[in-house]
């Protein structure tokens, strides 16, 4: 395999992920705007979704005001914002069509006609089959793309590769989705009081499809705190840190077998893993849930970076 | 699809009665499931900087092209004596030129022609073999007569359009199958990887081949995945590969590789800054010297276009006769070097005639339809033939043969040629059939698919 190969594999991956939590995001801030009593300004819900998607500053560049139709419209359908769910969805399958002889036929036309459809979106398309619905879609798109690749792709390298590009991708956007709404929300240690808090904290759970499991989990009232819990440290919740490295360190694993050789991301993903496998609720907290997230990200940016040095570019 | 003086040709009477039982609506709805597939599958021909979606589709009509076994069997013997004879002629030229010493062809021709490649002296390539891949373009004229309207044997295209029309006519129409005997085709990329690995310049048991393409803006970068993935080989870019210590690498996730065969779909100019082009980001730095050196093989060869070259073709047939001491069994056109100043008077005066190409040209662009040109344009290109009369040769409107095609108001003939796919290595291989492309517009003889034209499946049938 080339690296050239490795790299669009990842990055492939990682877009398609991309527009997923977008489209996950996007769909919070819809479902909490829908309830005008939340008390929160439309412009502070939707100011959020840019700042999740570290949009704000493009964002500003381009609109005088943040609304709802404009931030769907930049976030959803812009082709001019990288992070925007079409580009992101151009981007993973100009990745794959580079790639298509790497890819199964299953997964590569999951892939373009998930372009062939959105391609010719604009907003009032968009608006007329109904924003939600367009969520789904594109949520149901990116699960069928992940399901091609589990069912169909060959499991050597390749395959490695690509869920790595995943699992970094999704850990950034969990790790930002519970930075940025935990502050606005401002969490107390007791119980979530009043059905206001209840719909912004459960909106926040739904996002990472993560609602019913809480319930099944702890069986109780939505504590903050279990909230942080759940989405950081459970190693069996999908969209939780400690899921996400526990897959990257599986797949470095994998790689470091087959090449015979380890270098600097596989100590790098462990001593990630580590803090979250062992990490208790309760010192995230001492240590200030910002401050432990905002370290969160910068690592798991390190660790792209690393990924990115010792395989996508090696000579 | 009719002789000479009426009645169906032998190979087209199972065709017949499909075609006359089947009514419009039934063609149109098959022939937009097909630009469906073609979509879904991502089978696009690239056009960027006009306007329009770049990737577009080259028009596909459903209704087959077929050729009797008969037919096919005396056209791929004329094919492989064609190619043969001009490998034999590039390997003559880079070496010792006994042609132009033995007088066939003017030496200026060739010596001073921009397409021979000075680096190719005296370089010997393993088997001897110069073009791997070669496309020779065929028209049919009359009952059995067969011309050759040129030879491609730089990088031809089109080979992934003769094996997707395939799949495509197999979902759209699988019951014709069963009813005909239709000769496979799908074995094509296995020949192709075979042909590149015996041409390995190391005896190694599993030499690496790979296929460099420009890279995803490029019109044919679909071809070039398509045949990477179906030979199971790296698709690589000038920037996968390095030159270290006189050999060629890929960069891989686990270090270098070394690459034995490439088939490279890239000109000769954009191969090598160091060598050619020093503004290509294409190329690989060095790789001349490497392939100078024996430790890589290209294909094709560099320098190949003297062999396909416009004012080069005249001679082919003194090509077989020379190397081969055979009789040519594919006739070329009829065709005047306005070099040759009786010719050139004669082309200046029959313009109107005439059908006349740049002899650098390819991709029908640049070219004169005589009979479709206005008075002014015929003038204005009059103009051009004086300026540089070496550089156009002209040929005569063919009575060129007509495929029933379906169009806006039904099936209507409609012009065809035939590209068949000839490959050399250890021994020359062809897989029956070829690319047929059509062209649409009504009374066009242009079927390059830059120029509105479309493409057919072909079937050779079996015996």
């Amino acid at each position: 395999m080339l690296s050239r190969t490795a790299d669009s594999l990842f990055w492939a991956s990682r877009y398609m992920e991309r527009a997923e939590n977008t489209a996950r995001v996007l769909d919070v801030g819809y479902r909490v705007s829908l309830v005008p009593s939340l008390g929160a300004e439309d412009s502070t819900e939707w100011g959020s979704v840019l700042t999740i998607c570290g949009c704000d500053a493009r964002f500003a560049e381009r609109y005088d005001t943040v609304s709802k139709r404009n931030v769907i419209d930049f976030m959803a359908l812009d082709p001019e914002n990288p992070s925007s769910i079409y580009s992101s969805i151009r981007i993973a399958r100009e990745n794959a069509r580079a790639e298509r002889n790497n890819l199964t036929t299953d997964i590569w036309e999951a892939l373009n006609a998930t372009w062939l459809e959105i391609r010719d979106m604009d907003y009032a398309v968009l608006a007329a089959y109904g924003f939600q619905k367009f969520f789904d879609w594109v949520k149901e798109r990116s699960h069928l793309i992940r399901g091609a690749t589990m069912a169909t792709m060959l499991r050597d390298d390749t395959f490695n590769y690509t869920r790595l590009g995943t699992f970094i991708e999704r850990a950034d956007n969990t790790a930002r989705i519970l930075d940025v709404k935990y502050h606005i929300l401002l969490p107390q240690t007791e119980a979530v009081g009043g059905a206001i808090d209840y719909y912004q904290w459960s909106a926040l759970l739904r996002s990472v499809s993560a609602f019913r499991i809480y319930r099944r989990i702890y069986r109780d009232a939505i504590l903050p705190s279990r909230v942080a819990e759940l989405m950081i440290l459970r190693g069996d919740m999908p969209r939780s840190l400690h899921f996400c490295f526990r897959e990257i360190t599986a797949n470095l694993d994998m790689l470091a077998e087959v090449y015979g050789e380890r270098h600097e991301c596989h100590r790098l993903a462990g001593e990630i893993h580590a803090r979250l496998r062992y990490g208790k609720v309760d010192q995230v907290f001492q240590e200030g849930l910002h401050e432990f997230l905002t370290d969160f990200i910068e690592r798991n940016n390190r660790l792209a970076v690393e990924i990115g040095r010792n395989f996508l570019m090696t000579v | 699809m009719t002789r000479e003086g009426g009645g169906t040709r032998p190979a087209y009477s199972g065709l017949e009665d499909w075609l006359t039982s089947t009514d419009g609506d039934a063609f149109e709805m098959k022939r937009r499931e097909a630009d469906l597939l073609f979509r879904r599958l991502g089978i696009t021909f690239a056009v960027y900087g006009e306007g329009g979606d770049p990737e577009r589709l080259i028009p596909f009509d459903v209704i087959p092209r077929v050729l009797s076994a008969d037919e096919w069997r005396r056209m791929e013997t004329g094919l492989v004596q064609r190619v043969r004879a001009l490998n034999a002629f590039l390997s003559d030229i880079y070496h010792g030129q006994e042609i132009l010493r033995a007088g066939k062809i003017p030496a200026e021709l060739v010596l001073t022609n921009d397409q021979y490649a000075p680096e190719m002296q005296g370089l010997d390539l393993p088997g001897a073999v110069y073009t791997h891949i070669a496309g020779i373009d065929m028209v049919r004229v009359g009952e059995d007569e067969f011309y050759v309207l040129e030879d491609n044997v730089r990088t031809p295209s089109g080979v992934s359009y003769m094996l997707e029309n395939r799949e495509v006519m197999m979902r759209l129409f699988p019951d014709l199958f069963g009813e005909h005997k239709i000769e496979p085709v799908d074995r094509y990329p296995e020949e192709l990887l075979m042909t590149l690995r015996s041409v390995s310049p190391y005896a190694r048991d599993e030499p690496t081949a790979v296929v460099l393409t420009p890279g995803r803006y490029n019109s044919a970068y679909f071809e070039h995945a398509f045949l990477a993935d179906e030979m199971g080989v790296e698709l690589v870019e000038g920037q996968d590969l390095f030159v270290h210590d006189e050999f060629v690498y890929m960069r891989t996730p686990q270090g270098r590789r070394r690459v034995d065969v490439i088939y490279r779909r890239i000109d000769d100019a954009f191969l090598d800054p160091l060598a050619f082009n020093p503004d290509s980001a294409l190329g690989v730095p060095g790789l001349l010297s490497v392939y100078r050196a024996g430790n890589v093989n290209l294909a094709n060869a560099i320098g190949t276009g003297i062999a396909d070259d416009k004012a080069i073709y005249v001679y082919v047939p003194e090509m077989v006769r020379f190397y081969l001491g055979e009789e040519p069994i594919l006739r070329n056109v009829p065709t005047y070097s306005c070099r040759d100043s009786d010719d050139c008077r004669y082309v200046l005066d029959k313009l109107d005639e005439l059908v006349v190409k740049e002899t650098h040209g390819s991709g029908g662009y640049g070219m004169l339809v005589g009979p479709a040109s206005t008075k002014d344009e015929c003038a204005a290109y009059a103009e051009r033939i004086k300026a540089n009369p070496d550089q156009f040769i002209a040929q005569p409107t063919l009575a060129l043969s007509t495929c029933p095609t379906f169009v806006e108001n039904g099936i209507a003939p409609r012009h065809v040629d035939l590209r068949p796919f000839v490959l050399s290595g250890d021994k020359v291989r062809v897989v029956p059939g070829g690319l047929t492309r059509v062209a649409l517009r009504e009374g066009s003889l242009v079927v390059n698919s830059s120029q509105g034209g479309g493409t057919k499946d072909t079937w050779v049938l079996g015996t």
